[in-house]
């Protein structure tokens, strides 16, 4: 299987200097064209930059007058994998929400846009809510169609205010303008979420939105079984709408003139740390993570390591960089991801042992405290890091291997994917941060070990 | 086609009793906080009903003997 | 000896009277025994010779004995001559004319281990949560049965059924102790305050009242014993005759 050299003239586009691109036209930016310098686009500049919502009419749209079925068959050419984090086929999600309405009596089923936004590093989902709302809801109104709905709750993080302004203000743009013939029937509601790491995990969501606690549940029943209230549940990332709805626009033809066979189109990424223009980025799924950080201005510092995919995601090491591109199967090899989009520098200057010592606390503190081994592993797993960088420390040896197994045994143990995360985290650490481990099981702490953290949003 | 078995358990409603370690040893074992470790491969039908009464002596109903047709 | 359990004349207890007392004097150790074991937890007192499943099993089977002696408990107290206790008054309480309080605390403690031990023969059915809240009942039952006996029991000021009854009183106060100072390494401070409060309460409450109420003089006239029987405990004591 090849992969499709990027096109020429691709570049990466930060948000907040992108220019407004024709409709269908190549290259990007895709979902970031039209982002205005303050405020949220209004709808009528959006329907002028993108068109209209297609009906039934829409260009793309070839068996389109057979109803509902018709984005899912796109979404499935397009290739669309999700952008949430789990990369899982957006099609296939669709098609299990719409057979499971058809075949159980399990009711009308829901769409659920997950803008929780958990992950304290991405900045994506909030940027397309804040800017461009109704790219979102235009899919989120099109997922709703194709699956027979007829609810959509937005799940908003509870201390982003400004994200649920936008998003209601958008609503009320949508419904004056009388836009979409299928709004109507449609209705869209904003839901507050609690601002914690698992609560934009899915059955938490689901959990929080049916009424429960924003806990994770044990699964089965998946939410696309029986999610809010009993129902078939759709649950879709705010950027995997927003392609959704260019995708029904312009067509799977379209979406995979960029990308590689395997991840085709764009994505969001949020570079953060140690670059001189942080942000959020549209890039060109499989091209290189240089050029990325060349559109930033570049590092701020020599390159120590790189944390791709979030804070539950995997290091890379800063040596390795000419030789990495953005795409699951091109990271493969080095043991990462591009999870939910997030690329975070980490300089030479600061000490790796220090800021997993406070990230993986911070991780602990994240647990929902309902499973033993999440509890007890995440804590043990933080306690390492602590002991490697505490001036009197009793046992410092074997932290190495302690660490590892600790990995090993949290893995895949926990009702959610949290302690997979961290086990990904600490494994990829331990291989890419030997020999600061080392050293600092040897000595102890370094001089780098109390300068301030370049790891954002550990605060809470 | 004869049906497969599969041990699972449900981390949250799991209590490390540990009395599915004792009742299964052969396909249960506890990590350092006595929460038990499956490797998810199927069951022999020998200790099927081993497994059975492992699942019915758990004080929470955390194990799970799943079953699923061979397909 | 007859098998069964015959009423026979008036001039002594019968076999029903001897029975009603044993059987209930064995629930009340069983069930105690049960609490014990259910209070102190499985996790910690298991041995490698005596692993988790056995003493969970061990819990789970000397309550379903505890049940079966207070069945016979029960029924030999109904069938007994004497008193005229009515099936209604086993289970309803404080409908009885023996003793109504007393006795009716004994429907109470009943009809709360019924509960529990029907729910937890139906666990999968009733679900985990229903479970739950109802086995916190024993925390009331077992006192209850234990008021009963010393309430009710002609034998209270018996030695044998004395020292019964502070034993099974050590036994479930010594597992609440045990539970209460448990890995203290975990808060829970309002849990053990409350444990540690009510085992308190209640164990004062008996050294307060055992010897001014059933240890003390004309108990069976205070406690309710319908006045034709009064005269009758005096002479029981003196000429105790059993069919053969």
């Amino acid at each position: 299987m090849s992969v499709r050299q990027p096109l020429a003239d691709s570049r990466v586009y930060l948000a907040e200097r992108s220019t407004p691109r024709e409709r269908g036209e190549p290259g990007l930016p895709r979902l970031l064209s039209g982002i205005p310098a303050s405020g949220a686009l209004p709808l009528g500049e959006h329907l002028a930059l993108h068109g209209p919502l297609p009906a039934s009419h829409g260009r793309g749209w070839t068996r389109a007058r057979r109803g509902d079925g018709a984005l899912i068959e796109e979404v499935e050419r397009a290739g669309l994998l999700g952008r949430g984090g789990g990369a899982f086929p957006t099609a296939a999600k669709l098609r299990a929400v719409a057979g499971a309405a058809r075949s159980t009596l399990g009711g009308r089923p829901i769409v659920v846009v997950n803008a929780a936004e958990g992950e304290p590093v991405s900045a994506k989902d909030r940027t397309l809510l804040r800017s461009l709302p109704h790219l979102p809801l235009d899919g989120a109104l099109l997922a709703a169609r194709a699956v027979g709905a007829r609810e959509v709750l937005v799940g908003v993080c509870e201390s982003r205010p400004e994200v649920r302004e936008a998003l209601a203000s958008a609503l009320a743009e949508r419904r004056a303008h009388g836009a979409d013939a299928l709004a109507g029937t449609i209705d869209v509601q904003l839901h507050p979420v609690p601002h914690r790491y698992v609560a934009g995990q899915e059955s938490a969501l689901v959990n929080h939105l049916s009424g429960g606690p924003a806990l994770p549940t044990f699964t089965p029943p998946r939410p696309f079984e029986r999610g809010v209230r009993g129902r078939p549940t759709l649950v879709c990332n705010v950027e995997t709408l927003a392609h959704c709805a260019l995708i029904a626009r312009h067509g799977a033809e379209w979406f995979c003139e960029l990308g590689t066979d395997e991840q085709p189109g764009s994505a969001l990424v949020t570079l953060a740390g140690a670059v001189v223009h942080p942000g959020v980025y549209e890039i060109e799924h499989g091209s290189s993570l240089g050029a990325l950080l060349d559109a930033a201005d570049g590092p701020t510092a020599e390159v120590r390591a790189v944390l791709l995919g979030g804070y539950s995601g995997a290091w890379v090491d800063g040596s390795w960089l000419p030789q990495l591109a953005l795409s699951d199967r091109q990271l493969q090899p080095y043991g990462a991801s591009l999870g939910a989009g997030v690329v975070l520098v980490l300089s030479t200057r600061a000490c790796p042992v220090a800021e997993l010592a406070r990230l993986t606390r911070w991780l602990a503190s994240q647990s929902a405290r309902q499973c033993g081994p999440c509890v007890f592993g995440l804590d043990a797993i933080a306690t390492v890091f602590e002991q490697l960088v505490l001036p009197l420390a009793l046992d410092r040896r074997g932290a190495e291997r302690r660490l590892r197994t600790l990995a090993a045994t949290v893995d895949r143990r926990g009702a959610c994917g949290h302690p997979d995360g961290v086990a990904r985290l600490v494994a990829s650490a331990v291989e890419v941060f030997a020999d600061e481990l080392a050293q600092h099981a040897r000595r102890g702490p370094c001089a780098a070990c109390s300068r301030p953290s370049e790891l954002p949003g550990l605060a809470r | 086609m004869s049906p497969v078995h599969r041990l699972r358990v449900n981390p949250i409603a799991c209590e490390a009793h540990g009395m599915c370690h004792e009742l299964l040893p052969e396909r249960i074992s506890l990590d350092e906080w006595g929460y038990p470790i499956l490797d998810g491969a199927p069951l022999d039908p020998a200790l099927l009903a081993h497994a059975r009464r492992a699942a019915a002596a758990c004080p929470t109903f955390a194990l799970l003997v799943e079953q699923r047709r061979r397909d | 000896m007859t098998l069964l359990p015959l009423p026979i004349a008036a001039a002594g207890p019968s076999v029903d009277w001897y029975l009603t007392r044993s059987t209930g004097a064995v629930a009340l150790l069983l069930l105690s025994v049960a609490v014990a074991l259910g209070v102190a937890d499985v996790r910690r007192l298991a041995t490698p010779g005596w692993p988790r499943f056995v003493i969970d099993a061990l819990h789970r089977n000397v309550s379903l004995l505890a049940l079966v002696f207070l069945a016979l408990h029960v029924v030999t107290a109904v069938l007994d001559s004497f008193a005229s206790i009515s099936l209604t008054a086993a289970f309803v309480p404080f409908v009885g004319s023996y003793r109504p309080f007393w006795l009716g605390l004994g429907a109470v403690a009943c009809d709360l281990m019924l509960a529990v031990i029907l729910t937890s023969l139906l666990r999968r059915r009733v679900g985990q949560r229903v479970w739950r809240a109802t086995h916190w009942l024993v925390y009331a039952c077992w006192p209850i049965a234990l008021l009963h006996t010393l309430g009710t029991g002609s034998d209270v000021k018996a030695a044998w059924l004395l020292l019964l009854s502070l034993g099974c009183l050590a036994l479930v106060l010594g597992a609440v102790l045990v539970r209460v100072f448990a890995d203290l390494t975990r808060n829970r401070v309002r849990g053990r305050g409350l444990a540690l409060g009510g085992a308190g309460a209640f164990a004062l409450f008996l050294a307060l009242w055992l010897p001014s109420g059933p240890l003390g003089s004309e108990w069976a006239r205070r406690s309710g014993t319908p006045p034709a029987l009064l005269g009758h405990r005096a002479a029981k004591r003196s000429k105790i005759v059993v069919s053969r």
